[in-house]
């Protein structure tokens, strides 16, 4: 990750390998679509940019901060979570019913919960010092934790027994997809509060931790997320399908359009948080920012708030993540807390980001669309591979292949390990890699 | 001929290299010192002998082959011993398993040679059993040392044997040296306390800038009125 | 009495269990992480490996007729921990050593160890399918041995599964031989000599080339055996160790990374929190009603922590063990 300076000079080897590249993929892209059909490669190209969008802000976080956050898959479910909570219908038998004053207290005793703790975190100020304070907080976060349960055990069970969840707010698509930027940005503080000061691979550990935590979190909260019987259709901030189809358009071009319709303004969102990163990271923010990431030590002990300079780029990453994930939830129509797995979720996300570029946007942004392509193509070739496999098998008399669909599904998994270990062996800096000014 | 021989070393971490040309040559009777101000390349000589660092240029002649940029435990059945300045024990162990870790090489029984170490250094035999981790500096050193000896070297490499001592400790130190290499072990090593190690040493080698200044015997570097107003003021 | 069964039956010997595939886990995490110094994600693709390697052994010997009292898994341990230290070699040795020779951070390296999960993870489901299968082969059964507690006042017996009762044997013996191996033999006391300090174990003329090697046998080695028994204990499946992994890692920091005694009490103390935690101690204090005044009842489900959440309970520990005393209890290295 260590940047070296490339003579930029001229029509010369950064900007056309980067020209290049970005040809190869816009071939790649041509090319599926034609295999594919032209409805097939618009859902790829749009969630290829919310992906982007989570790239760009993986890249903010250990492109520009050093930090390895491996709590991708957290924050891409917290956005999915908010933009449910803020853009799905409204869900008139719980408001109806006695959920909302049950729900009422059981936040009163959530605040009187952290209210406990707080104080005893204050009892160094009555002259309880080092062990016995210490206790005391414990006994607080412990006596908050019944007091809280013994609210929202006995309102979960009711509102999942009466009107199922608690459904949505019924706003628009993209005031959710903001929602999901804000709530990201909220946990990421309190993330980054915690974990921040910890060392580098340590700081990977926690985050998965943090992230499997958060994913049992709002897998298990049915009153509010609706669990594992998912929450479905989400409504769409531009035409679906089915509105296009009564409008008059043919089944086929229905699919066309719509996806097209989506894919514009998602872009319009990557494009608008691109120039916004590209424009901070030129500036004097950004410069101060790879200061900190190169020498640590160096920029701290020269007064800069490394910690609070840590936390901002870790809250911003965030926030684009949040956003993103918000953007798939809607665009699949579908919040299912189970079809969130820290390899498609998390893991892939890394993969876009080295193999595409640390600390370039450019290079995330091409690693999101070239992996994630990747990622979809190998499901129908190894498909191909097995089926000839599998006729060949049956002409040596072994039988046919079982389950050739949900095997050649897997070869996506295997795809990825193998690309993440070549790219770390023979282009660890990435396709595009980061291009240092000679600042004089 | 020499136990060990220096041409012209040129020696570094891969950058801009710290040793410029550095000649050095002593035999197995001799107690060879190293000294010079700081940065003038004493450890640096010291690590490339023992292929810590990339040796770009000259040879490094031993026992008649050239030794330059060997994997360190390729060095140690050969007859090196290496006894670095910091971090030369391994803590978590005992003291008696340090020193079996410093017989690793051997396949022949070396509980003589223990035996050798624990006479030159009583206060280890009592201390057998106990975690490096817990002695004091001057015994850790000690430990550092016997280590070293197990694999009964003909070469010493010294890295600054009395830094963070007591003087008392010193002292002790510098008699139990002449005492090994007495016992038929050739001495190369690095101090900073220039003027107590020059005394015993039969050749002394004065660096700076990673090239050599000054030789001669120790005695004859103590009495030199430029060697002492340069290097040995303090 | 009858409560004491149920503890022992619901929180001893499952906690126990666990506890052993922890420990054995957990030794191998912190093995990697003491002498070649990064956090190996892969390992619990490696438990994954090693039982089905174990399970194609035991497949093939049904196949060709032979059948044993014991577990067929059991019968093939040895050869399958022989099998499964030559693939961790394999892997090492393409994935690991050529990034170490390159300088590499122990980040990259722990990115690489994803890759290679990705990899394994992959492979496996690509050639097993993603189906759940039991690890028993040609008609096998879970023996179940029940010691008959009514001369206690019990009415219910203490239930233990063969496969429980070798697993104990089978931790022992492990744990016993490394222990051996690591304070009496030459090449044990190098390997602690490396994972204390690897520059000056390379000064003393230890082979460090061959030290690696050794860890990764042992690493391999142990891994199936946690693998087999966890596959034994539940079911083989891929996702089997996938689950795990931060279990195992959460145990290995608990203990100290780098101190093998440490992985040991970690894999325990994560397994019994684990069991503790969702545990129904209304069953337990049943006995307490009586006591009781008029009216008032225990609940019925008085549990810590919900079932679902009982892997979440290995995190929390992870994370705030990492945030409080990352060098664990027997101080190992942190940062």
């Amino acid at each position: 990750m260590s940047a070296a300076s490339t003579p930029a000079r001229g029509w010369n080897t950064p900007l056309r390998r980067g020209l290049a590249i970005f040809a190869m993929v816009f071939l790649l892209a041509v090319v599926t679509g034609i295999s594919q059909g032209s409805a097939s490669i618009l859902l790829i190209l749009t969630q290829a940019t919310a992906y982007a969008l989570i790239a760009l802000g993986l890249n903010i976080q250990w492109g520009y901060g050093g930090l390895f956050n491996f709590a991708i898959m957290g924050f891409l479910m917290v956005g999915g979570a908010a933009t449910v909570f803020l853009s799905y219908p409204v869900n008139a038998e719980f408001w109806h019913s006695d959920g909302p004053l049950l729900l009422g207290r059981a936040l009163v005793a959530f605040l009187i919960g952290l209210g406990l703790v707080w104080a005893a975190r204050q009892s160094h100020r009555i002259g309880l010092g080092g062990k016995a304070r210490t206790a005391l907080v414990v006994i607080a976060w412990f006596a908050a934790y019944i007091i809280y349960r013994s609210q929202i055990d006995p309102a979960a069970a009711y509102i999942e027994s009466t009107a199922g969840f608690v459904g949505g707010l019924g706003l628009h698509p993209v005031l959710g997809w903001a929602f999901g930027g804000l709530v990201s940005a909220i946990i990421a503080y309190y993330v980054g509060r915690i974990c921040l000061g910890l060392r580098t691979d340590y700081l990977a550990i926690a985050t998965i931790g943090i992230s499997e935590i958060l994913r049992a979190l709002i897998k298990n909260m049915d009153w509010l997320t609706r669990g594992t019987m998912t929450v479905s259709p989400m409504p769409w901030p531009t035409p679906l399908p089915q509105e296009l189809q009564a409008a008059g358009f043919s089944i086929a071009n229905s699919f066309v359009f719509a996806r097209l319709g989506f894919l514009a303004l998602a872009a319009v969102i990557l494009v608008g948080a691109f120039v916004l990163v590209q424009r901070a990271y030129g500036g004097p923010w950004g410069r101060m920012m790879r200061a900190i990431r190169d020498n640590h030590i160096a920029a701290d002990s020269m007064g800069k708030d490394v910690t609070g300079r840590q936390l901002e780029l870790f809250i911003l990453g965030s926030i684009l993540m949040g956003v993103g994930g918000a953007i798939l939830a809607t665009f699949t129509q579908i919040f299912d807390p189970s079809g969130y797995q820290p390899i498609n979720h998390t893991f892939m996300i890394w993969v876009m980001v080295i193999v595409g570029g640390a600390g370039n946007n450019w290079g995330a942004v091409l690693g999101a669309f070239l992996i994630y392509i990747v990622w979809i193509i190998s499901d129908p070739l190894a498909q191909v591979i097995f089926l000839n496999l599998s006729s060949l098998t049956n002409s040596l008399g072994w039988g046919a292949i079982p389950e050739i669909d949900s095997r050649a599904l897997q070869m996506r998994v295997f795809v990825l390990g193998v690309v993440i270990s070549i790219a770390l062996r023979y282009a660890p800096r990435g396709l595009i890699p980061e291009v240092v000014r000679r600042e004089t | 001929m020499a136990l060990i021989e220096l041409k012209h070393v040129v020696a570094g971490y891969g950058g801009a290299p710290i040793l410029n040309g550095v000649d050095i040559a002593i035999d197995k009777s001799d107690i060879g010192v190293i000294v010079g101000p700081n940065g003038a390349g004493k450890s640096t000589t010291l690590k490339a002998i023992f292929g810590l660092l990339e040796v770009t240029g000259g040879t490094i002649e031993f026992g008649g082959e050239n030794i330059a940029n060997s994997l360190p435990d390729r060095l140690v059945p050969k007859g090196l011993g290496f006894v670095p300045q910091e971090k030369n024990v391994f803590t978590s162990m005992s003291v008696e398993e340090n020193l079996e870790m410093g017989a690793f090489t051997r396949r022949d029984d070396f509980s003589e040679t223990m035996q050798w170490v624990y006479e030159m250094f009583p206060v280890l035999a009592e201390k057998r059993r106990q975690p490096t981790g817990e002695l004091s500096g001057g015994q850790r050193q000690m430990v550092a040392m016997g280590r070293a000896l197990m694999s009964r070297p003909t070469l010493l490499l010294l890295d600054e044997p009395s830094a963070g001592l007591s003087p008392r400790y010193v002292i002790e130190i510098f008699e139990t040296i002449v005492r090994i290499n007495q016992e038929g072990v050739g001495i190369l090593m690095v101090e900073q306390n220039a003027r107590q190690a020059l005394a015993f040493a039969s050749k002394g080698f004065v660096l700076a800038g990673g090239q050599n200044r000054f030789t001669g015997t120790g005695a004859e570097l103590i009495a030199d009125p430029e060697v002492a107003k340069s290097f040995l003021g303090g | 009495m009858d409560e004491l069964i149920f503890f022992i039956n619901r929180v001893l010997i499952s906690g126990t269990v666990l506890g052993s595939i922890y420990a054995l886990g957990a030794i191998g995490v912190t093995l990697i992480f003491g002498i070649l110094r990064f956090a190996h994600f892969a390992h619990g693709d490696m438990m994954t490996m090693g039982a089905f390697v174990a399970f194609l052994l035991a497949s093939v010997l049904a196949a060709m007729g032979i059948i044993l009292p014991l577990p067929m898994a059991f019968v093939v341990l040895p050869l399958a921990m022989a099998i499964t230290a030559f693939l961790a070699l394999g892997i090492d040795k393409a994935f690991y050593a050529p990034l170490r020779r390159q300088g590499a951070k122990p980040v990259t390296l722990l990115i690489a160890s994803i890759g290679v999960t990705l990899m394994i993870q992959g492979l496996v489901r690509l050639l097993f399918g993603s189906g759940t299968r039991p690890l028993f082969v040609a008609g096998e059964a879970k023996d179940i041995f029940r010691i008959d507690m009514s001369w206690a006042g019990g009415s219910r017996p203490i239930s233990i599964t063969e496969p429980q009762v070798l697993m104990f044997v089978v931790t022992a013996i492990l744990v016993l031989a490394l222990h051996f191996f690591l304070t009496r033999s030459r090449l044990g006391k190098a390997m602690r000599a490396m994972a204390d300090n690897a520059d000056l174990a390379q000064v003393s003329g230890i082979n460090t080339a061959l030290v690696v090697r050794v860890t990764w046998v042992i690493a391999g080695a142990l891994a199936c055996v946690a693998g087999t028994m966890l596959a034994l204990d539940v079911a083989l499946m891929p996702d089997l160790a996938f689950n795990i992994v931060l279990p195992i890692f959460a145990a290995a920091i608990v203990g100290g990374l780098g101190h093998t005694y440490g992985a040991i009490v970690g894999g325990f103390l994560i397994a019994f929190a684990e069991t503790l935690a969702v545990f129904n101690w209304t069953a337990i204090l049943r006995p307490l009603n009586a006591v009781l005044p008029e009216g008032w009842s225990l609940p019925a489900n008085l549990a810590l922590v919900p079932t679902e959440y009982k892997l979440t309970v290995a995190f929390v520990i992870l994370v705030i063990t990492l945030l409080v005393r990352p060098t664990g209890i027997f101080k190992g290295a942190s940062t």
